[in-house]
């Protein structure tokens, strides 16, 4: 089965640039949407609020509430901008995982949302018992609080993985039906879980004194000079593209990922040539675990508390996610995560009550556009 | 018979509720181009796939090298150094030509002299190399597959039709390759359907049909007996000879 990736061109477009744009978009469909979505937001930032809200305005000088939305300017909209590829970087750690073991194992973790939460709750453990050096304000103590919060969290959910692929997955290899209802139940047991081991409260995670606060760009810069950017969400990016950058290198560059992809496509074939395929999915799945701990651990600490039913919230995201970038896709998934990020900000800015509907909007605005995701997978 | 480097003895087969393998016994000389010939259906395939460890035993026995691999893990059988080219050529689609061939050389980096050989057999490889093989043609997929059965040197080469829908051209090229492999390499299990192709490579014979193998020999004798192929394959091939 081989899913459309041509780049088709209608006939009937007209000529060079338009048809050009239309090869674009379907050529580089998440390129396409990203410069949409920041272009529309940016073009609302740069017109200035007067000239549209004049001929609304009542008496008071106060124009209907849908105009009042106009009243962005630059720098917010950086600070949008951002912070919904913080966001996004999040979820894209979160999702990657699900994508993989989704694409290379074809299955379908529902307890993915367990994993996050489990890493959260290890990651706040470590925050808490080490709150003298989040507090001391030094960059060593802060980097080595972090990274061990992180590798915990890691080290927890990857090991919880390699016990969970034994027990619940490996038995429902190739059945989907199968596969939903056992996840779900080890969700609910993962949930369980937590709950016995930190109780069933929400549990503050203080952030660390050096990643508290915004850092503020330079009056002198112009445009966005003034815009604030909190210093946690900066991290995220950082660490999100970091690790974004190791998965590629992984999967383009070294033989493990030679079979990752391999395996994405024919499963068979790769034990054809002497590869024990079985071992291949239970690294991937550790690895997907732990991933997912890292995101929760990240998480927790950009939401600044953890609840055992976090990884539930957050699957919607998860799912929306790795569906509208194209099932198996880590590139897919990377771009469909930033899409999700800068929505949820921008329409949350707007109106939050609408964010949650637009990220599922969005989903289904692709969907519609292209069933097989941003980036598509070939399947054998 | 000489010594022989693969023997299935009363082997059965069934996928799903279907009984395809009926008790096959066959022996694959060492050294030789074996094809195993019959119709459609007559379980050529499931034979190679059942050898692979793809397809479950359900009885009989498998050795390979006097060693007993009934039921062993495809992996493992690949490892002992067979290597299997399937009739869909399993070609993967998204990695480039390097990266199936990187794939495909499973104990460590290709060698070099051995790829050049290979790609001196197979050139439109080398043209394609970092391509993805999605982009291949049938005929330069069919080379890709044989390329990576070949880049390590194996015991036994398991081939399915490799003719299967090619153009009568590279047909004469896949011939050529395949009379240069038999030379310098392994023993070979050749299923095929297209019998001028089989006669001119092969060395051994063996006739399935109904999950049972009904006839072995040498090819030269079947090629010569038309009665026989008449009565085992329903050709006449006298006509247009």
């Amino acid at each position: 089965m081989t899913a459309d990736t041509s780049t088709a061109t209608d006939p009937a477009a007209g000529r060079g640039l338009r048809r050009r744009l239309s090869a674009f978009r379907e050529g580089y469909p998440h390129f396409f949407l990203l410069g949409l979505l920041a272009g529309v937001t940016l073009l609302l930032a740069v017109v200035p609020y007067g000239i549209i809200a004049a001929p609304w305005q009542d008496a008071a000088g106060e124009a209907p509430r849908l105009v009042r939305l106009f009243r962005m300017d630059i720098q917010t909209w950086f600070t949008l901008t951002v912070s919904g590829m913080a966001m996004g970087l999040l979820i894209f750690i979160m999702s990657s995982g699900m994508t993989l073991t989704f694409g290379l194992m074809n299955v379908l973790n529902l307890a993915h949302g367990g994993f996050i939460s489990f890493g959260a709750f290890c990651g706040a453990t470590v925050v808490a018992a080490l709150s003298g050096w989040g507090g001391s304000g030094s960059l060593v103590l802060t980097a080595g609080l972090l990274l061990l919060a992180f590798v915990y969290a890691m080290v927890v959910t990857g090991a919880l993985g390699v016990f969970f692929e034994r027990v619940v997955i490996r038995p429902v290899y190739g059945n989907h039906l199968k596969q939903i209802l056992v996840t779900i139940g080890g969700s609910i047991i993962l949930v369980q879980l937590i709950q016995v081991i930190w109780g069933s409260t929400d549990i503050p995670v203080s952030r660390p004194e050096l990643l508290r606060g915004a850092v503020i760009i330079n009056e002198g810069v112009p445009l966005i000079g003034g815009a604030a950017i909190e210093i946690y969400r900066l991290m995220a990016v950082v660490v999100g593209l970091i690790l974004y950058g190791v998965m590629q290198l992984i999967i383009n560059r070294t033989k493990i990922g030679v079979l990752i992809r391999a395996g994405v496509e024919n499963t068979e074939m790769v034990e054809i040539h002497g590869y024990r395929i079985r071992m291949l999915f239970l690294a991937v799945f550790v690895a997907g675990s732990a991933l997912a701990g890292l995101g929760g651990a990240m998480w927790g600490m950009y939401e600044q508390i953890v609840n055992a039913h976090m990884g539930e919230h957050l699957m919607i995201m998860v799912i929306v996610v790795i569906i509208l970038g194209g099932l198996g896709s880590v590139t897919g998934c990377f771009y469909g995560a930033i899409l999700v990020g800068l929505i949820n900000l921008y329409v949350g800015y707007l109106e939050p009550r609408l964010a949650g509907v637009a990220t599922v909007g969005l989903m289904v605005a692709v969907l519609m556009w292209r069933p097989q995701g941003l980036i598509p997978v070939l399947r054998h | 018979m000489a010594d022989a480097l693969l023997e299935l003895t009363g082997l059965h087969a069934n996928i799903g509720q279907y009984h395809i393998l009926h008790g096959v016994d066959l022996q694959v000389p060492r050294g030789e181009l074996t094809v195993l010939l019959g119709r459609n259906g007559a379980g050529k395939s499931t034979t190679l796939r059942t050898i692979m460890g793809l397809t479950q035993v359900s009885r009989g026995q498998v050795r390979f090298n006097g060693e007993d691999i009934t039921g062993e893990a495809t992996p493992r059988v690949a490892r002992r150094g067979v290597a299997f080219v399937p009739e869909d050529m399993g070609i993967f689609q998204l990695l480039t030509v390097r990266e199936n061939m990187e794939l495909a050389a499973a104990s460590g980096p290709m060698d070099p002299a051995r790829l050049d050989w290979v790609q001196q057999l197979f050139p439109p490889l080398k043209r394609f190399w970092d391509k993805p093989a999605g982009n291949l043609s049938g005929g330069q997929k069919q080379m890709l597959a044989i390329a990576r059965a070949i880049i390590e040197p194996r015991e036994l080469l398991l081939v399915d039709e490799p003719t299967k829908g090619l153009a009568p051209s590279i047909i004469n090229d896949l011939r050529d390759a395949f009379r240069e492999l038999k030379e310098r390499e392994a023993t070979i299990l050749l299923v095929e359907q297209n019998f001028n192709f089989a006669r001119a490579l092969g060395q051994s014979v063996a006739v399935m049909d109904d999950g049972r193998i009904v006839h072995t020999g040498r090819m030269a004798a079947l090629a010569e007996d038309e009665a026989l192929q008449q009565q085992l394959l329903g050709l006449s091939l006298g006509a247009h000879q």
